[in-house]
């Protein structure tokens, strides 16, 4: 098996696993982030360039270092090769690059976006990220196109990752969107404005990583912040059931699937429990989902049990 | 004039039909290589003559070959690459146009090199009157027993199509290409898997340009040694290169690669010297991709030797004070041109042309068009140069397909060389509005100056 080092950390990984995965096999500091690559989805990956590493060594036979920053996402790893994610000056400065360039057009809309709290472009800018913005155009925009239902898309906040359109086509049977135009003026679109309602296509709006695609039946109901992760499941034909409701008070204000730390879903759900079933008696509720992330959803403390002091002080 | 392989007939009446074409020699590759030789030997010819890829990457084509995976029982492909959108570059167009049999001669002889059963002609959408051309030489060869089944009795057979893109330049990238080909959108592939393992549906494929399958034909005719006698050093036979720009005879010209670029662009048998007894300002070799050459730099080295026409002598300096043959869009430059409006230009065409899939291209374009577009109308400011410099850096080499670096290298090149004229854009935006465009810039807006 192919021993690699990220960072000074090494791994021992099968053959033919990305220099990404191996990250995230030994965790913490070494991961790059990922915007585009979604490890469930076939064909997903190196499009965004945020994940792109050194490669200070190119194996143990051809120890050259690669001349190109390569996307760990979609390169694979080989003996004794050697990888500079956080510890290389020249990676830190072409992320800081890419999330420049994901951010000069888009919205910044934060504040009124669903999404915000739970965005890997909010996390990613906070973390690699500059303080202020050298882009002095107009940004640009789309106008939004209704897609049925359950689903909002919001183009302008795209960052055309193509998860969406890489879930219709490997988990619903008939894709009925992909991407339009191309360059900057790139846009995801129904096949003339139809409308998204396969079974399972609401899972579109759990891998979109940005606020482009939300969900109706939420939109604007509260920041999620607010609102408390519970993992919950229920019986059902089409799909395991295995779901995390968000609750606010004692009513569900969304389904979401449950998401790994690396925000990626491993059980998809079906629209039916996502956007159908509201009720609590419709769900078991296991308990409280860990967020894992450093991320405001923990800070409303929904996981924390109430301290003793505050039970005497109530007393008192 | 050199010695002319493809060209040599281009003016003989009639070249362009079948009889004349086969009157005048042509086939006479694939009798050779069909009848003569096994497809081994005929890689070996290529292979000898030191043939380079004439797409723009110089990448030599005996070796491209040799790499292409033969499992059982899979096809192969081959497929000429005629999306010719690079701005200067229209040497394809020039050759398929006068002589399409020598295109489908060569695609012949190298697919039977290759063993692939069926070729594809890629021809970007606005050349369309000349898919009507190629389409007429394909059905005059199938007539003529050139292409079809067991073609001379030799037991090969190879099928041959042209097919038409519409009119996307990254189509010209192979693996968009292949994309396009098989009816997706144009989105270049995440190498690897090269096409010679995954290519066309996944099979094992070769894509080649124009020029360089065209090559074959005098390399199996003559033999490799005897091509490999052409040109200096590793830039072996002949180049057709696209002139145009500022120069008293546009057009395209075959080359033996050992004339000096002044003689290429001063001698009459060439570009016949600069337009209106101008100077020469600067030059682009080897189409918009390329860095940009200042004067001083176009016809001597850094060190002061003869630039010659070869992919050698035009990179030497490296990016610092050389460039690149590329694909032989040779564009001139007189005095009066205005660099940063040229780079502009070619920004706004890169921008217009990124597929979109990579974030550093999709954004990092737009924005140096954005910024770029600025300074050439009397807004920019000082900072933006250091801006376009920062922009450029961070697109190089960070992307899925070169069409990033494409459009990296000439925002670099021309800051790198022609920083001056950036400034005096931002120090006299009126002035440089008058003289680019003969206006009197308080009539159309207020410039802001610096
Ligand atoms: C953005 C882009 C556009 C390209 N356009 C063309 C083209 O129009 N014609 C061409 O022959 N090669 C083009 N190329 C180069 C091809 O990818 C490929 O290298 C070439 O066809 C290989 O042929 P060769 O080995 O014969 O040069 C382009 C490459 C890029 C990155
Ligand atoms: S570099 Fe540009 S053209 Fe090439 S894949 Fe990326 S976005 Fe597309
Ligand atoms: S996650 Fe690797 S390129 Fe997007």
């Amino acid at each position: 098996m192919p021993l690699v080092t990220i960072d000074g950390k090494q791994i021992e990984v099968p053959e033919g696993t990305t220099i990404l995965n191996a990250a995230r096999m030994i965790g913490g500091d070494v991961v790059p982030p990922a915007m585009c690559y979604y490890s469930s989805l076939k064909g997903s990956g190196g499009k965004c360039r945020t994940c792109l590493v050194e490669v200070s060594k190119g194996s143990e036979k051809d120890p050259r270092p690669m001349p190109k920053l390569v996307a760990s996402c979609s390169t694979t790893v080989m003996d004794g090769m050697e990888v500079k994610n956080k510890t290389s000056d020249r990676t830190l400065d072409a992320r800081k690059g890419v999330v420049e360039f994901l951010l000069i057009n888009h919205p910044l809309d934060c504040p009124i976006c669903d999404q915000a709290g739970e965005c890997d472009l909010q996390n990613l800018a906070f973390e690699h990220g500059m303080e202020h913005s050298r882009y002095e155009f107009e940004r640009r925009e789309f106008d939004k196109i209704d897609i049925g239902e359950y689903i909002k898309l919001h183009m302008t906040r795209c960052i055309l990752c193509y998860r969406c359109v890489y879930t219709a086509d490997q988990l619903t049977e008939k894709r009925e969107h992909g991407i339009i135009k191309r360059g900057d003026q790139s846009e995801i679109s129904t096949y003339i404005q139809n409308a998204l309602d396969n079974d399972f296509i609401g899972n579109v709006i759990d891998v979109c990583p940005v606020g482009a695609l939300t969900d109706k039946t939420f939109r604007f109901k509260s920041r999620v912040w607010y609102t408390k992760p519970m993992d919950a499941h229920r019986n059902c034909s089409k799909c395991s059931g295995n779901a995390v409701v968000w609750m606010i008070g004692n009513d569900i204000a969304r389904v979401t699937a449950r998401k790994d730390q690396y925000g990626e879903v491993k059980e998809f759900i079906c629209n039916e429990c996502r956007f159908e079933k509201k009720e609590m008696s419709d769900w078991t509720i296991e308990g409280p989902r860990h967020i894992n992330r450093h991320s405001v959803i923990s800070a409303n403390k929904y996981e924390t049990p109430i301290p003793e002091h505050t039970t005497l002080l109530n007393k008192a | 004039m050199g010695r002319q392989l493809l060209l040599d007939k281009v003016n003989v009446a009639g070249i362009n039909t079948y009889d004349v074409y086969r009157k005048e020699g042509g086939y006479r590759s694939v009798e050779k290589a069909l009848k003569k030789m096994t497809p081994e030997e005929v890689l070996e010819e290529v292979k000898t003559s030191g043939l380079r890829g004439r797409g723009g990457a110089g990448f030599p084509t005996g070796m491209k070959w040799s790499f292409i995976a033969k499992p059982e029982g899979v096809p192969r492909f081959l497929l000429c690459n005629a999306d010719e959108s690079e701005p200067g570059t229209f040497k394809d167009r020039y050759l398929m146009e006068k002589i399409p049999h020598l295109l489908v001669e060569g695609m012949v002889t190298s697919s039977y090199a290759l063993g692939a059963n069926q070729g594809y002609i890629y021809i970007r959408g606005e050349y369309m009157y000349v898919l009507r051309i190629l389409e007429k030489a394909i059905a005059e060869a199938y007539q003529n027993g050139w292409l079809g089944k067991n073609i001379l009795g030799s037991g090969y057979d190879f099928d041959l199509a042209v097919t038409c893109g519409a009119g996307a330049y990254i189509c010209g990238e192979e693996t968009a290409l292949i994309e396009s080909l098989e009816g997706e959108r144009g989105n270049p592939r995440i190498k690897p898997p090269f096409p010679a393992v995954k290519g066309l549906w996944q099979n094992p494929t070769v894509v080649n340009n124009v020029e360089t399958i065209a090559a074959v034909v005098p390399i199996i005719n003559d033999g490799g040694a005897e091509y490999a006698k052409i040109g200096i050093g590793r830039s072996t036979g002949t180049k057709l290169i696209s002139a145009s720009g500022n120069i008293n005879k546009p057009g395209v010209f075959e080359i033996e690669m050992n004339i000096t670029v002044e003689e290429f662009i001063y001698s009459d048998q060439y570009c016949g010297g600069i337009k209106n007894g101008k100077k020469l300002k600067a030059c682009v070799p080897g189409g918009s991709s390329v860095p940009i050459l200042p004067h001083y730099l176009v016809c001597k080295t850094a060190a002061g030797q003869d630039r010659l026409m070869s992919y050698e002598s035009l990179a030497d300096g490296g990016f610092a004070t050389g460039s690149m043959l590329g694909s032989g869009g040779f564009v001139v430059y007189d005095e009066d041109q205005c660099i940063v409006r040229n780079t502009w230009n070619f920004t706004r065409f890169y921008h217009h042309e990124s597929c979109g899939q990579c974030s550093p291209c999709r954004e990092g374009t737009g924005w140096m068009e954005k910024v770029l577009h600025r300074l050439e109308y009397g807004h920019g400011k000082m900072e933006d140069i250091d801006l376009l410099w920062d922009i450029q850096r961070k697109i190089e080499g960070n992307t899925i397909c070169p069409l990033g670096d494409a459009a990296a290298w000439p925002v670099a090149a021309a800051i790198r060389h022609f920083r001056e004229e950036f400034e005096w854009h931002v120090n006299e935006p009126v002035r440089c509005l008058e003289k680019n465009y003969g206006l009197v810039a308080e009539k159309v807006f207020e410039p802001v100056t610096a």
